[in-house]
């Protein structure tokens, strides 16, 4: 292990360059350790998200060396290459705001567009909902209620980049949580805002968010369960 | 449109049939060389065949262009009603060249 | 720099899926136009399929049988995971689809010779 790190970091919005630093490389480094080194002591001008550092608010995601990555979680001796070199980018598939924070607004729009929100329906119930954990639709529902909106997955879709109207694999988990959701009342219109050609049907199962999903989520399952929730509905 | 996912879907469950039966077919059809006189001598006036393989061609015809819609909208700017008029052409010479070729094989 | 997806097994498959159903695609109206040559008779075909006896169109033809199995089978593996729930362990599911193409395109040349 050498003594140096040489990192190149994304500098500007989608127009910009790599700008290249050397700080000392340390045994149990974090990416999210690197970039924050580099930002107090080398270049105040850098701009970069985090908050809880300890892996549960999901801000600080990026890209690390081609892959997307929250860098509190990303040791740097786990993720670096025979060239000793990070390389850090913001999340692909969003715009840039600068440097290596991006403009999450069309992420959460789209969830909002997918119906990923709670339908409580007219009346308030008249007592607590029971739902035992073991039920089928109760297990698909915490196999996926997990999700911090971190976006990893969004930067890894493929179908993301190549349409711009496609709803992804965040939005679409937390609409299948819900349409798992036996409490829920608005399930005729959430079916109908992810069905379109801007919804499940698009997914082609390359399987890249199921892959880096840092809380092990399987967005490409839930996917999968809102095709066929789409056609049940279709067909009946 | 959902309609469309469904009509790949569905043609690809029956697809999946024929084709491996086509394949099977094909595989023994060509052991020892492949001469037109054996083949239309298996089909001709094998109705049984003839259904089977109009089946075959009109699923083809919508699976086929429905796929290949995905494709050009992915991957070119191509997208809307011209895209969608010149897929459903293809479709239709899909559907007409194919059964053109059962017919010829039939002996109509 | 290379995307990180772009390396992923489900990318890979879905892109052998997605670029042999374009062959198959490209191939069908011609494959149609030819069984049409029986038309104008059994010898129309055998003219034709005797073009067809040259190594290079055995080869494409062998291209075309084996783009056809590759399509089948990464399109069942689709359809195990969206209509049944399959939760497939990519690398294996793969292995197995590309494995039983080729040996259907093994089969299909030794029964060529």
């Amino acid at each position: 292990m050498s003594d140096v790190l040489g990192v190149d970091i994304w500098r500007g919005t989608e127009q910009g360059a790599f700008q290249a630093f050397a700080i000392p490389r340390r045994q149990h480094q974090t990416v999210l350790d690197v970039v924050t080194e580099i930002q107090r002591e080398h270049d105040a001008t850098l701009s970069y998200r985090f908050a809880c550092r300890v892996g549960m608010c999901g801000s600080c995601a990026m890209v690390v060396n081609g892959r997307p990555r929250w860098t509190c979680r990303t040791r740097v001796n786990d993720v670096i290459g025979d060239e000793e070199r990070l390389t850090l980018e913001p999340l692909r598939n969003f715009a840039v705001v600068k440097d290596l924070a991006v403009e999450m607004t069309q992420f959460f729009d789209k969830w909002k567009a997918a119906h990923g929100y709670f339908e409580p329906g007219p009346q308030p119930e008249k007592d607590f909902a029971v739902v035992p954990p073991e039920t089928k639709k109760r297990k698909f529902a915490d196999a996926g209620i997990e999700c911090i909106g971190c976006g990893v997955c969004y930067s890894a879709c493929d179908v993301v980049t190549w349409d711009d109207d496609y709803l992804g694999p965040a939005a679409l988990n937390r609409a299948w949580t819900l349409v798992n959701d036996v409490r829920d009342h608005g399930q005729r219109e959430r079916l109908d805002a992810v069905s379109d050609s801007n919804g499940c049907q698009a997914c082609h199962t390359h399987m890249s968010c199921t892959r880096f999903c840092p809380k092990g989520i399987e967005p490409t399952y839930a996917i999968a369960g809102l095709k066929r929730a789409m056609f049940r509905w279709d067909a009946s | 449109m959902a309609i469309l996912f469904i009509a790949q879907r569905v043609t690809a469950f029956v697809l999946a049939a024929a084709v491996a039966v086509h394949l099977g077919t094909i595989l023994y059809a060509v052991h020892g060389g492949l001469t037109a006189a054996e083949i239309l001598a298996r089909t001709h006036g094998n109705m049984l065949f003839a259904l089977f393989y109009a089946v075959f061609v009109f699923a083809v015809a919508i699976h086929a262009p429905i796929g290949l819609r995905n494709i050009l909208r992915e991957w070119t700017p191509w997208r809307g009603l011209p895209l969608d008029i010149v897929l459903t052409a293809f479709s239709l010479l899909l559907a007409f060249l194919g059964m053109r070729a059962v017919f010829a094989v039939y002996g109509v | 720099m290379m995307r990180a997806s772009h390396s992923q097994r489900g990318f890979i498959a879905a892109m052998l899926h997605r670029l042999s159903g374009i062959a198959l695609a490209v191939f069908l109206p011609m494959h149609f136009l030819a069984l049409a040559t029986a038309l104008s008779g059994a010898d129309a075909l055998d003219s034709f399929l005797a073009v067809t006896r040259q190594p290079i169109v055995e080869v494409l033809e062998l291209g075309i049988v084996v783009a056809l199995a590759i399509h089948l089978t990464l399109g069942l593996r689709v359809l195990a995971v969206e209509f049944f729930d399959f939760r497939e362990r990519t690398l294996a599911a793969l292995s197995v689809c590309l494995a039983a193409a080729f040996a259907v395109g093994l089969l299909f040349v030794l029964n060529l010779g």
